[in-house]
């Protein structure tokens, strides 16, 4: 279990990933390619991503939850898929806003 | 959180593409992080407390802006056209520093003490950056409440306050309002707005995010920016209303051909005069328009008119969907937009009061005064308006600039589109004159566009669209009006120079 709040970042333990909570709070069972997810810096990659979440994260991308409770960004991208608390987080589609400065 | 995981970002996903500059000799998104890194370790060598910058804008700026993130302290871009007294009394605020100067303030500025000045060219070129490996781990603090960037607001009333903004306001204003790798490899956006204004560091920190390569155009010349967009292959471009004027007359003094390269071109900063904007709609016929309003203290843009509604006001005979082309359009996502009153009550749509914000990209903090945001995080922006039933936001002036006439508040903005609209007015300025009978008098300022109207055509006008209490006891007619360089009229100095009218006796 890690504690989301906007600008905390995490770690995947089972591949390259990590991430930055852009939205969500409180506990939540976050894990990347099926292995728990860690603080930023506070972990070593062990291990590879397990099949069933081997789909990748993509740099840049938003991931977010059906109830749209959760966002996170993809600062850096690897082979495990996203979840929390056992529900697939999916890329999330982005609202383009025009250029203003 | 820290800027730098946005260059960061950029650097991985698109090394090789160019940053900053041109296509042939520019810094792509890895040679910048480069540089950061050397510049952040030329900060921490010296062990200064702030990244001065007093020089145009050039590809020193964004090597200082990352590098003093990476190092752990404020960018604090000064304007170097100030006169030598006022530039030193800022620069003494930012205490020891490493300062990039242009040559004119390199002596001055080093003389201070535990500052040291360096020019823009000795500063990108340290052969110390460039040497580590690209890989080099980011070291650079992610404490989201550091300081980022220190501002001095413009003051166009009084003395220069310096805005805070740290970097979870600016981290959250690109997170919110920007798509990552968004912008084509063949994007380019023109930069001539100051580089100590915000929209200067927030272009850098937005093109960077979207992968849209910056050109910089230093000081700002209609027939230069012309010839630049052309020769540098620009899509997007960000003026502000002074420059749209001019940048119209030299196309118009060229012919009027339109010009179609231009994808987006966003304006703001100040109110954009109607004739300009519509003129401008045809001589950029496919081009996206965007007018934003955002302030220092909100990190940039906090509401934008869109290219949609734009081309509707355009072609539209619907009064209200006209009208949209005089406010500046909806909040960002992450924004919210209250109107209250005096006592604080929040107003309902068309209902003129102050305009206060919220969000996270909210800074709303000052060194001197600390943090002016209430205690639901709110914001007064000081600026007077009102949200309209489809949610679109009219601007109408500081509230500072309210005419207060007899006991009765009137918004300068409301008697200036009135007068706007007339088709021998250019531009318009309304100000309140101290009178011993009224308190304050309404004084109108126009430019004329040819003839100049007969001034009982303008008091029909206000009197028949707002109410008699608008009608100005003069109208004079001015060859132009004092704009500061982002667009922002002086009010100040047309109520100085109009003081003499208060108390005329032929009233």
């Amino acid at each position: 279990m890690v504690e989301l709040k906007p600008g905390a970042r995490f770690q995947s333990t089972a591949c390259s990933t990590e991430v930055i909570v852009v939205k969500g709070a409180g506990e939540v069972d976050l894990t990347c390619g099926g292995a728990p997810m860690v603080a930023s810096g506070s972990g070593e990659i062990s291990g590879s991503p397990s099949d069933d979440a081997a789909g990748g994260t993509q740099l840049g991308k938003r991931y977010g939850n059906a109830d749209e409770t959760i966002e996170l960004l993809a600062t850096k991208a690897g082979d495990g898929s996203l979840a929390a608390d056992g529900g697939a987080l999916e890329i999330a589609q982005a609202k383009p806003l025009p250029a203003s400065d | 959180m820290n800027l730098m995981m946005l260059l960061e970002m950029a650097a991985e996903g698109l090394g090789d593409r160019v940053a900053v500059g041109s296509l042939d000799d520019g810094l792509t998104y890895r040679e910048l992080y480069d540089r950061a890194h050397g510049a952040a370790n030329r900060y921490r060598a010296a062990g200064v407390e702030s990244a001065v910058v007093c020089a145009e804008s050039s590809p020193a700026l964004p090597i200082a802006l990352f590098g003093s993130a990476w190092a752990g302290i404020p960018y604090v871009p000064l304007n170097y056209r100030l006169p030598a007294d006022d530039l030193l009394a800022l620069a003494e605020r930012a205490g020891s520093a490493v300062a990039i100067a242009d040559e004119s303030n390199l002596e001055r500025l080093g003389g201070l003490p535990g500052v040291s000045s360096v020019s823009a060219e000795a500063f990108s070129a340290d052969p110390a950056a460039g040497t580590d490996e690209h890989a080099s781990p980011g070291d650079w603090n992610m404490d989201p409440d550091d300081l980022a960037v220190l501002l001095f607001t413009s003051g166009t009333t009084g003395s220069p306050k310096s805005a805070v903004l740290r970097h979870k306001h600016l981290v959250s204003y690109i997170l919110g309002s920007v798509e990552f790798m968004g912008a084509g490899e063949d994007e380019a956006t023109l930069v001539s707005v100051p580089p100590y204004h915000i929209a200067g560091v927030a272009s850098m920190l937005s093109s960077v995010y979207a992968g849209r390569r910056i050109v910089q155009l230093p000081r700002f010349d209609p027939e230069v920016w012309i010839d630049t967009v052309e020769r540098e292959g620009v899509t997007h471009a960000m003026v502000v209303p002074t420059m749209l004027t001019r940048i119209v007359d030299a196309l118009d003094a060229r012919g009027g051909a339109p010009m179609l390269g231009i994808r987006a071109l966003s304006y703001g900063g100040g109110k954009m005069p109607r004739p300009v904007i519509e003129r401008a709609l045809d001589l950029f016929p496919i081009t996206n328009f965007v007018n934003a309003y955002g302030l220092t203290e909100t990190s940039s843009t906090i509401s934008l008119l869109g290219p949609d509604d734009h081309r509707v006001a355009q072609y539209s005979d619907d009064p209200i969907e006209q009208q949209r082309l005089a406010s500046v359009g909806r909040p960002l996502p992450g924004v919210e937009v209250q109107v209250r009153d005096d006592d604080g009550a929040v107003l309902g749509p068309g209902e003129v009061g102050e305009i206060f914000v919220r969000g996270g990209q909210v800074a709303g903090e000052y060194r001197e005064k600390g943090s002016l945001l209430d205690a639901d995080g709110w914001f007064p922006t000081r600026d007077g308006g009102f949200v309209d039933d489809d949610g679109y936001l009219f601007i109408q002036g500081r509230n500072d600039d309210v005419i207060i006439r007899g006991g009765e508040n009137m918004s300068p903005g409301e008697i200036e589109d009135v007068a706007i609209s007339h088709p021998g007015v250019r531009d318009a300025a309304a100000i309140g004159v101290p009178c011993r009978e009224w308190g304050e008098k309404v004084v109108l300022l126009i430019v004329a566009d040819g003839d100049a109207p007969d001034p009982d055509e303008l008091d029909d006008l206000i009197r028949e669209r707002l109410r008699s209490s608008r009608v100005p006891s003069h109208v004079e007619v001015v060859d132009e009006l004092p704009y500061n360089e982002t667009g922002k009229l002086l009010r100040r100095v047309l109520r100085e120079q109009f003081a003499h009218l208060g108390d005329d006796p032929t009233d």
